[in-house]
């Protein structure tokens, strides 16, 4: 039997970077994916709203595990083949799409209707009005919850541990049924997502009370 | 795509779904009961406790909203059994489901009590109300009311969240899809009907939500 060792503790620092780089993947697309939402939510077209509101109400009222088991065993059913990289990447993004759009929704709603009509007023089309207008407003509004939601993310990721991604937990795993030192192994897990997540926490904290004091004054 | 579904062999075993589904709602309540428990008990230390009890709250609130629910099982499950205590499954589940509620809900509790406005308090204080009754008739009812839509969405959060228990086996709903899915082999099937039964859970209970919201705490106030 092994011992927890540096070789050990190591590897499971190492595996940091799968959790990192599956997390940015989720970003990165569930921000693409968030966006669309959150304009199809505030869209004029009644079609775009309900289509966003059903993407929405079905991936905030389904566990993400569920959503990951059902894009890992579906998508063979579907004739496509997958592995647990993209499986876990595509579930995450699309639960973050809805997660950031439902928030992105509610920033863009937050800007005041006399920037709209304005926008309107000078005939601006749908795309300058959105661009040069109201997500530049909303974006500063949208940012302190947006970092809040990294940490969720990020945390999301160690659920790819369930199908067999090797990211933090998995490498925990792994290295727990070699060692049998599950104290240890757990704390170190725990440890590395917290020094992950708690300066984006901070950040998220910070940015907010510094938004609310300039909304007090 | 030339799949052939057969949703026949999931609702031959509808009597195990129900169980399963049982299971998870009796968990995610007895969670939220005592994880509110936990979150009062925190959120006054947190308001009116001396400075080294501060701490310690502030550190497990940190400490749990940083790190994945799954880890926290995994340590309930794992960790703490190899210490010498022995417990099912189903006990860790709920403990690492109470423990991970409660600091969340700390935070969502003390946002209702520093919403009260001070002047309310100072009102009870200069009835001669005691500390114990001026929370229980002055506090309790408008925080109730503004960390209300919070805690509902917390508890549908937790609902869903619980299904990550299945990896450590307890019983609930997503543990009873998995065992399905040993014995059948129709995973995308069982997973659909699940992911359907999980939706209406949750669509279930906002609805529920918003009815007692409308026959108890509808009153109107100055906002």
């Amino acid at each position: 039997m092994r011992t927890f060792g540096f070789n050990e503790f190591w590897f499971i620092v190492e595996a940091a970077r799968w959790t990192i780089a599956l997390s940015l993947i989720a970003f990165a697309g569930g921000a693409i994916g968030g966006l669309l939402v959150a304009l199809g939510r505030t869209a004029q077209s009644l079609w775009a709203q309900r289509a966003a509101g059903a993407f929405i109400q079905i991936f905030q009222g389904t566990p993400l595990l569920l959503q990951l088991f059902l894009i890992f065993f579906g998508a063979p059913v579907l004739g496509i083949d997958i592995n647990p990289w993209v499986a876990a990447g595509a579930a995450l993004v699309l639960n973050s799409s809805a997660f950031l759009g439902e928030i992105w929704r509610g920033c863009i709603q937050a800007i005041p209707r006399g920037q709209w009509e304005a926008a309107e007023a000078l005939s601006l089309s749908y795309v300058a009005r959105m661009r040069d207008v109201i997500l530049p407003q909303a974006f500063k509004i949208a940012l302190p919850p947006t970092v809040g939601y990294m940490v969720q993310i990020i945390k999301g990721t160690s659920l790819a541990a369930i199908i067999g991604f090797t990211e933090v937990t998995r490498a925990g795993q792994i290295i727990n049924n070699a060692t049998f030192q599950p104290l240890l192994v757990f704390s170190v897990v725990a440890a590395i997502y917290f020094v992950l997540c708690w300066p984006l926490s901070l950040l998220a904290a910070r940015m907010e009370r510094r938004q609310a004091r300039a909304l007090a004054r | 795509m030339n799949y052939d579904f057969q949703f026949g062999a999931v609702f031959a075993a509808w009597p195990l779904l129900l169980q399963g589904t049982w299971t998870t709602i009796e968990l995610s309540f007895l969670a939220m009961v005592l994880g509110l428990g936990v979150a009062i008990a925190c959120a006054w230390g947190k308001t009116a406790g001396p400075a080294p009890l501060r701490f310690v709250i502030n550190a497990y609130i940190e400490l749990i909203r940083n790190t994945p629910f799954l880890v926290q099982l995994f340590f309930f499950f794992f960790a703490l059994p190899a210490l010498g205590l022995r417990w099912s499954a189903h006990t860790a589940a709920l403990t690492a489901m109470v423990v991970n509620l409660g600091a969340y809900a700390t935070e969502i509790i003390r946002a209702g009590i520093e919403s009260i406005p001070k002047g309310q308090i100072e009102a009870g204080l200069a009835l001669s109300l005691k500390r114990h009754e001026i929370f229980r008739f002055v506090i309790l009812k408008p925080a109730l009311k503004a960390i209300y839509p919070a805690l509902t969405s917390q508890f549908i959060l937790l609902m869903l969240s619980s299904s990550v228990v299945s990896v450590i086996s307890a019983d609930d709903l997503t543990s009873v899809a998995a065992n399905l899915q040993s014995q059948t082999f129709r995973s995308f099937e069982i997973y659909i009907v699940v992911a359907v039964i999980y939706l209406a859970l949750a669509m279930g209970f906002s609805a529920l939500f918003r009815q007692i919201y409308r026959r108890t705490l509808n009153y109107p106030d100055r906002r």
